[in-house]
């Protein structure tokens, strides 16, 4: 397997869970992250199904106040670190060496130990649950709730250690990418070129380049005020919980970036592929998307407008807040420039490709009007923010992916999903997230505070609580219909072309599904749209030799075990130090035989 | 390049259609406005001036939605694929997208200027002569003190009209937020800082509050009321507040006035008695108050008999544990509390 020879195309060796397990492959990798974060997708739909049903009558008996508190917070963790992040994770694994031109990332063993370690984290925090209780105080673990003196369960611990953990694994991976996309691009493939989804995700991994460090600090600061009695946050003792808002903002309002950036790109790559024209203002778009990831750095206090920041700070923080709209309008005008005098094709990928203009715009519009401190002082907290999260998170960032779903799967596994059955899913969902998301800005406007487990009758709530739960089952219908109709596509012999589409990047000059080796020759790129630009000037494929040597990096059992160490490592810090001490010999083992591994 | 008919009268209906679907939402938008705690019905100076900039960013809001929906419903239908429809192949143009740089410009700089102006004059001092309180956070209720006026109580907050009132913001424990909707956006109460909030009320009557920041478990417990009066009937509620509680009356309740200052001692404040405790509410005129546990339930006999048998069973998480009353003593408790106007 550590080198792809002979004559092609090339038969596929026969692949085992021990393939799976060992593998660097980028595409493998990308495939086990995609399912993990669906998985982890559906368990957060889950919660959120339970959420909803708690609330859909005034006094629901479903779930107590503390089951509540946990599922919100699972919710929100499980959605944004182990569906949603993965999920653009999964794409860019799969796709940046394929749309850049290359045979892996810069790093492929790294990339590896990024989805082990990825995968020990998001099973430790999940295992909360089973485990003493899962976190309670919120994703945002306000500091002092979050400290050992009013939330003395091991719930807070499991959200600490098992975010340190999912952070590294982000980390790595940013790394990584960054350098691919900076020195392996193919030849011609400048800046300039690259698709508007690699740029996105560049975006994406510098944001978490610089902002993970700040929540590692936080948190650990967090483990040490609940367990060896610091009081870095703590008010009695001369601490500040205020502190802990600002470094929690300071990675998490970046970190709405990360999740929004990815579909962002996505739509970027299928409007202009079923417009049958390319993208329109391709560098106002860019540089749209990386204004946006610098400005995110700056807006963070815009969560803290209700903690008391005094007048100056919250004319700043409005200022700053309210310069992001312009880079979003200016990404949003131009999608519909592409739409403009295009010629349509509608499928499902384009469906969900357009809606995500419409939802998304609503999403950022109540965003604007939030960026306003008097305005929010009566929206913070409440459904209406619900609302507003709603539309960019699932109206944007899951309807995003979706579409790239749609658009992807052919490239992935050689086969169509079905159209029929998409549209069904689409309609499902469309009118499902608005039939749950939109009346919760009724609910925020008769002052429905959030996070609240209960609520009586009579202050106007029931209609609109209860409209919103029809619409969560619908949600849940549509991924039904879903994965309907994945299983019964991947049953379905593979039908797909090089380039069904007619697309015009880079990962479409391959084979559906791409070899091992990805490109049997690197593509030379002479445009912004390399293959419209090859069709269009009647520039045939380079017929690949007859004899290949194509080196590829060999498998390696070494990111699993490194994965695992740091896996009991955090184990350990929960249960009993023994295990940590075993995780960190796994680990310095695994590193030294790591740097001893042959490459050949 | 003229728009063909076709085009226009796609763009019309589209118009149409999203025209009718905002005019729905603003139906059910505008409805809120009669909800106990709806946040668009202002009856505070304060108030007031955030409703006035709330509404001119909630138009602004609704006309780029109206119109970004609109286009985009209208392209999607006008340019879907037909026969012999070669779509030109234009990468951008200049002037439209400095045309398009600008509009979220204007519109963010017309919604931040009147925003800066606000938030100058409502984060500003109190008037001289506000009333002063102190309202204080506790997991799961909320404490109002009257510095000056020698009046503890809680959940229950009585303000004279048309005087403003400064509250303090303060926490015992984790952070909390104090929001009255009609009356002020919300301040969070966070420990260790000096928080606090003013307005004017101009309206007499009941206002709802709630805490909005989440603050464990029974937070969705924690809710208050807000009392505007004549200034006559203030004046007589703080000196109706400011007495000792009333010596019990009859067996029953001298029995319970004796649970009340031993057992109940250690927690709650029963001022002219001997009970001075500061963990839990200040019962001296617990009678007088509208409701029990922080707002969730009407202050009766029956509620208060239920509340004593078991706290935590009533109000999840409650820091009352159950004393394990037997029903004689709750009955003389009840007996003492309910006289306790």
């Amino acid at each position: 397997m550590a080198t792809a020879t002979g004559t092609l195309p090339q038969v596929q060796e026969e692949t085992t869970i021990w393939t799976w397990l060992t593998t660097v492959d980028h595409k493998k990798i990308g495939t086990m992250y995609g399912i993990s974060g669906f998985a982890f997708f559906l368990l957060a739909g889950l919660e959120a199904l339970i959420i909803r049903t708690q609330l859909a009558v005034p006094n629901g008996a479903v779930v107590d106040a503390d089951r509540y508190n946990q599922l919100f917070t699972m919710h929100a963790l499980t959605m944004i670190f182990l569906g949603i992040m993965p999920l653009g994770a999964a794409f860019f694994n799969y796709f940046l060496p394929l749309m850049i031109g290359a045979r892996d990332v810069a790093f492929p063993r790294l990339n590896a130990l990024s989805y082990w370690v990825f995968l020990g984290g998001a099973l430790l925090l999940t295992s909360s649950f089973i485990f003493g209780g899962a976190p309670d105080g919120g994703w945002f673990a306000y500091a002092p709730l979050s400290d050992e003196e009013f939330s003395p369960g091991a719930g807070l611990d499991f959200y600490a250690i098992g975010l340190l953990i999912l952070g590294t694994s982000s980390l790595m991976a940013s790394l990584n990418f960054a350098v691919t996309v900076f020195n392996m691009r193919a030849p011609g493939m400048s800046m300039m070129r690259l698709p508007v989804f690699i740029w996105m995700m560049l975006v994406v991994n510098f944001l978490l380049i610089l902002s993970l460090p700040v929540i590692t600090v936080a948190l650990v600061q967090l483990v040490f005020d609940r367990n060896f009695t610091t009081n870095f946050f703590t008010p009695a003792e001369g601490g500040d919980p205020i502190l802990w808002q600002h470094l929690f903002w300071v990675f998490a309002h970046p970190e709405v970036y990360v999740l929004i950036l990815p579909s962002m790109g996505i739509v970027s790559e299928v409007l202009p592929v079923f417009s049958r024209k390319p993208l329109f203002g391709y560098a106002a778009i860019v540089f749209a998307g990386v204004a946006i990831g610098v400005l995110g750095f700056a807006v963070w206090s815009h969560h803290m407008f209700t903690t008391g920041l005094g007048t100056v700070p919250q004319i700043v923080f409005t200022a700053s807040t309210m310069a992001i709209a312009v880079p979003t309008g200016i990404k949003i005008f131009n999608w519909m420039g592409t739409l403009y005098g295009g010629s349509i094709h509608f499928n499902t990928a384009m469906y969900f490709a357009v809606s995500f203009i419409a939802l998304f715009t609503i999403g950022g519009i109540s965003g604007v009007m939030h960026a306003s401190p008097p305005v929010d002082s009566q929206q913070q907290d409440t459904y209406f923010i619900v609302a507003h999260i709603h539309y960019v998170l699932f109206g944007g960032a899951i309807v995003g992916i979706f579409s790239g779903l749609y658009y992807w799967f052919p490239k992935m596994t050689g086969r169509f999903l079905d159209e029929r059955l998409g549209k069904i899913h689409f309609w499902l969902m469309f009118i499902g997230m608005n039939i749950t998301f939109f009346p919760m800005h009724f609910l925020g406007l008769s002052g429905m505070p959030r996070r609240i487990y209960t609520y009586d009758a009579d202050l106007g709530w029931e209609t609109w609580n209860m409209v919103a739960t029809i619409g969560s089952y619908m949600l849940a219908l549509s991924i039904i219909v879903f994965l309907v109709n994945f299983f019964w596509t991947m049953r379905k012999e593979p039908t797909a072309t090089d380039n069904p589409w007619d697309a015009p990047t880079l990962e479409w000059a391959t084979s559906s599904p791409p070899p091992e080796h990805d490109f049997d020759v690197i593509p030379e790129v002479r445009d912004r749209d390399p293959l419209w630009y090859d069709r269009d000037h009647g520039i045939e494929k380079v017929e690949p030799p007859s004899e290949m040597h194509i080196h590829l990096p060999p498998p390696s059992y070494f990111p699993l075990l490194i994965g695992l160490g740091v896996l009991l490592l955090g184990v350990g810090v929960l249960s009993h130090l023994a295990l940590t001490a075993l995780g960190v010999v796994i680990v310095i083992y695994s590193i030294w035989g790591w740097a001893l591994e042959p490459t050949e | 390049m003229r728009p063909s008919p076709r085009a226009i009268s796609l763009t019309v209906l589209s118009l149409a259609i999203v025209l009718i679907t905002t005019w729905l939402i603003w139906i059910a938008w505008d409805a809120t406005a009669s909800d106990p705690m709806t946040t668009l019905a202002p009856l505070s100076d304060n108030a007031d001036a955030v409703q006035g900039l709330y509404n001119f960013v909630t138009i602004l809001a609704g006309i780029v939605m109206v119109g970004v929906l609109t286009l985009t419903l209208a392209f999607a239908v006008i340019f879907r694929e037909r026969a012999g429809h070669e779509p030109q192949q234009i990468h951008g143009n200049s002037r439209l997208e400095v045309l398009w740089t600008l509009i979220p410009v204007a519109i963010v700089i017309a919604i931040a200027l009147p925003s800066f102006s606000v938030i100058i004059d409502t984060t500003g001092d109190a008037p001289d002569d506000a009333l002063e309180v102190v309202a204080t956070g506790n997991q799961w209720w909320f404490e109002f003190e009257y510095p000056g006026l020698d009046v503890t109580t809680a959940n229950e907050l009585h303000l004279p009209v048309d005087r403003a009132v400064n509250v303090e913001l303060r926490s015992e424990d984790v952070i909390h937020s104090f929001w009255v909707p009609q009356l002020s956006g919300k301040v969070d109460m966070v420990p260790g800082h000096e928080n606090r909030l003013w307005f004017t009320p101009h309206e007499t009557g009941m206002f709802l509050g709630q805490c909005a920041e989440f603050c464990g478990t029974s937070h969705a417990n924690m809710r208050f009321r807000v009392f505007v009066h004549a200034p006559e009937d203030f004046d007589a509620w703080v000196a109706s507040q400011a007495a000792d509680a009333e010596p019990a009356q009859g067996d029953l309740a001298l029995a319970g006035e004796k649970i009340a200052t031993t057992l109940c001692a250690a927690c709650h404040t029963i001022r002219g008695t001997n009970a001075v405790g500061q963990i839990g509410p200040d019962l001296t005129h617990i009678a007088s108050r509208t409701t029990l546990a922080s707002g969730m339930f009407e202050n009766n006999s029956e509620n208060m008999a239920a509340w004593l048998a078991n706290p935590p069973g009533e109000k999840p998480g409650s820091i009352m544990p159950n004393l394990n009353l037997n029903a004689e003593q709750i009955e003389q408790l009840v007996a003492y509390l309910q006289d306790l106007k």
